[in-house]
């Protein structure tokens, strides 16, 4: 009967929920709750995936050692210390090279977006040395300082200086030509111009220049770690492939993911709450 | 502070003329401009876009540099920006990162014990009590705009000068706020000079209407508007004024449609 009426065959139709809602199940969930779920789903479903196939032996333990095996080892070092000694070790690093790198950037970005003379003095200079990859750096600086902590943080303050200073050019020289028309005709001084328009209105992109650094920082001291050192994330990383131990491995790979994961978070906390006005960023 | 007590001065324009250099030659903005406005005049320009009529405004609040002719302010000729002159945009250009309340501060040239009292008479001028500590991405154009205005007023500047500053408003808040720059405009007997495309808001809001011509940018024509305020939009005299503007504008055959309003 009903299959010969079709508005009763829809009726029958259960509603569906559009597909985006159905994926998990999440009814009764506060959006908090959801948003945590979405957020872990692929990578637990991943690492499932990865410990079932180790297991079965599918994938070799000798190259890809099973989550739990990487786990263990994960505890060993952290119960001796040894990890948070090798992190530590290059964190202090990156902070010492990103403090430097990064203020360069913003001090000689600040004279080279306010003053055209000073741009033009330095812009073969940044031109020239600018495209250099960092890793290129670490043999000459090796050769100039050796192979003890200057060289690293050298290499790291390099690598934090560059996107520092593009961004604060930028920031500076894109400060909106209505915004200066109006200090003009309310007749302000050239510090009052400064503080109140031009560098509030660069500190978006100076922001930006900070978190591609602190990224490029990380990357850099990795880099330098590797090639030669006796501590630190990258020398662990080395090390271990040296005595075949794959799990030791991707625990200083990992760890660099969640350091790198953590400093990025911080960075925005700090522009979320220096950049309150900033609608572009409200959402993030 | 009582604005009868302040020194009023007229604004007087001579001869002026200004042009633009561009790879391609010059362009004359203006040409031969003369006009007076009276102190506490309401001086409405309208002008098809590209007349130079926001050249001009541009000239008399020193935004730009005449290439012939003067402006006075009193006895005093215009020499670059000055307090005594203010300026309101199209576009309100709030500085985001300022609250509503400091951007009119921002307007402030020097910081007194009054400025505190100064600046929240002007947000109430305006009508924002309560959104002192709003940023403007929170507000709306028509409340945006009320800021700038106020921004603009605080240091009492004799001449303020208003570039299409309802241009961007949706019709119902454009008519709201002209009532509201009459309202402001009578409280504080600033001197204003409006440039506007909008015809009905020249005559609605200015004691004169100066027509201009296109390129180079020139006096056509000076319209008195003696209509008692406040205006009625759809009265017969205020049709009467209309059409003469119109008129300058448009050809014979083009004009009934003006009257479907």
């Amino acid at each position: 009967m009903s299959v010969i009426n079709p508005v009763a065959k829809i009726m029958k139709t259960p509603y569906r929920q559009p597909l985006t809602d159905r994926l998990p199940n999440l009814k009764g969930f506060s959006p908090a709750i959801k948003n945590i779920v979405l957020t872990l789903l692929i990578p637990v479903v991943l690492v499932i995936m990865w410990e079932v196939l180790s297991r079965k032996g599918i994938i070799r333990p000798s190259i890809l050692p099973a989550p739990s095996t990487i786990g263990l080892t994960l505890l060993d070092m952290l119960k001796s210390g040894e990890l948070f000694r090798h992190l530590g070790v290059s964190i202090l690093r990156v902070f010492q090279g990103y403090i430097l790198g990064a203020s360069l950037g913003i001090i000689i970005g600040f004279l080279m977006g306010l003053f055209k003379p000073v741009e033009k003095a330095f812009s073969l200079i940044t031109g020239l040395l600018r495209p250099i990859p960092i890793v290129a750096w670490v043999p000459v600086l090796i050769l100039w300082m050796g192979i003890d902590e200057s060289s690293k943080i050298t290499v790291i303050a390099i690598g934090s200086f560059w996107p520092t200073l593009l961004n604060v050019i930028h920031g500076i020289k894109n400060t909106d030509k209505k915004y200066l028309e109006v200090a003009e005709i309310l007749g302000k001084n050239k510090f009052t111009v400064l503080t109140k328009v031009v560098l509030p209105s660069a500190l978006p992109s100076i922001f930006t220049g900070l978190r591609l650094a602190i990224g490029i920082a990380w990357m850099s001291v990795i880099a330098a770690e590797l090639i030669a050192a006796a501590s630190g994330i990258g020398y662990l990383i080395m090390y271990a492939r040296e005595i075949s131990q794959p799990d030791v491995m991707l625990v200083g790979v990992l760890s660099i993911g969640i350091t790198g994961l953590l400093i990025d978070v911080l960075i925005r906390k700090i522009e979320a709450r220096l950049l309150g006005w900033n609608i572009n960023i409200l959402g993030d | 502070m009582n604005p009868e007590l302040k020194p009023r001065y007229s604004l007087q324009i001579d001869n002026l003329s200004k042009s633009f250099q561009l790879d391609n030659g010059t362009i004359d903005a203006l040409d031969n401009v003369n006009l007076t406005v009276q102190p506490g005049e309401f001086l409405s320009i309208v002008g098809s876009s590209g007349c130079g009529k926001s050249t001009l405004l541009r000239l008399i609040v020193g935004l730009e540099k005449e290439n012939q002719g003067r402006i006075l302010l009193g006895d005093k000729p215009v020499n670059g920006p000055s307090v005594n002159r203010g300026m309101v945009f199209q576009e309100h250009r709030l500085l985001p990162w300022l609250t509503v309340k400091e951007n009119i501060t921002f307007g402030l040239t020097v910081y007194t014990q009054e400025s505190e009292r100064l600046v929240q008479e002007h947000i109430d001028l305006v009508g924002l009590s309560g959104f002192e500590q709003a940023y403007p991405y929170q507000l709306s154009g028509g409340m945006a705009q009320r800021v700038s205005i106020a921004r603009a007023l605080v240091n009492r500047p004799q001449v303020l000068l208003l570039d299409e500053p309802f241009g961007a408003l949706d019709a119902l808040t454009r008519i709201q706020m002209q009532q509201e720059i009459l309202r402001i405009w009578e409280a504080e007997h600033t001197t204003m000079i409006l440039v506007t495309h909008d015809i009905d808001e020249a005559i609605f809001l200015g004691d004169r209407v100066v027509v201009m011509s296109n390129r180079p940018g020139t006096i056509k024509k000076i319209v008195r508007v003696d209509l008692p305020r406040p205006r009625d939009r759809s009265s017969y005299d205020f049709v009467y004024v209309r059409k003469s503007v119109y008129s300058e504008f448009f050809a014979e055959a083009e004009r009934p449609f003006v009257f479907s309003i």
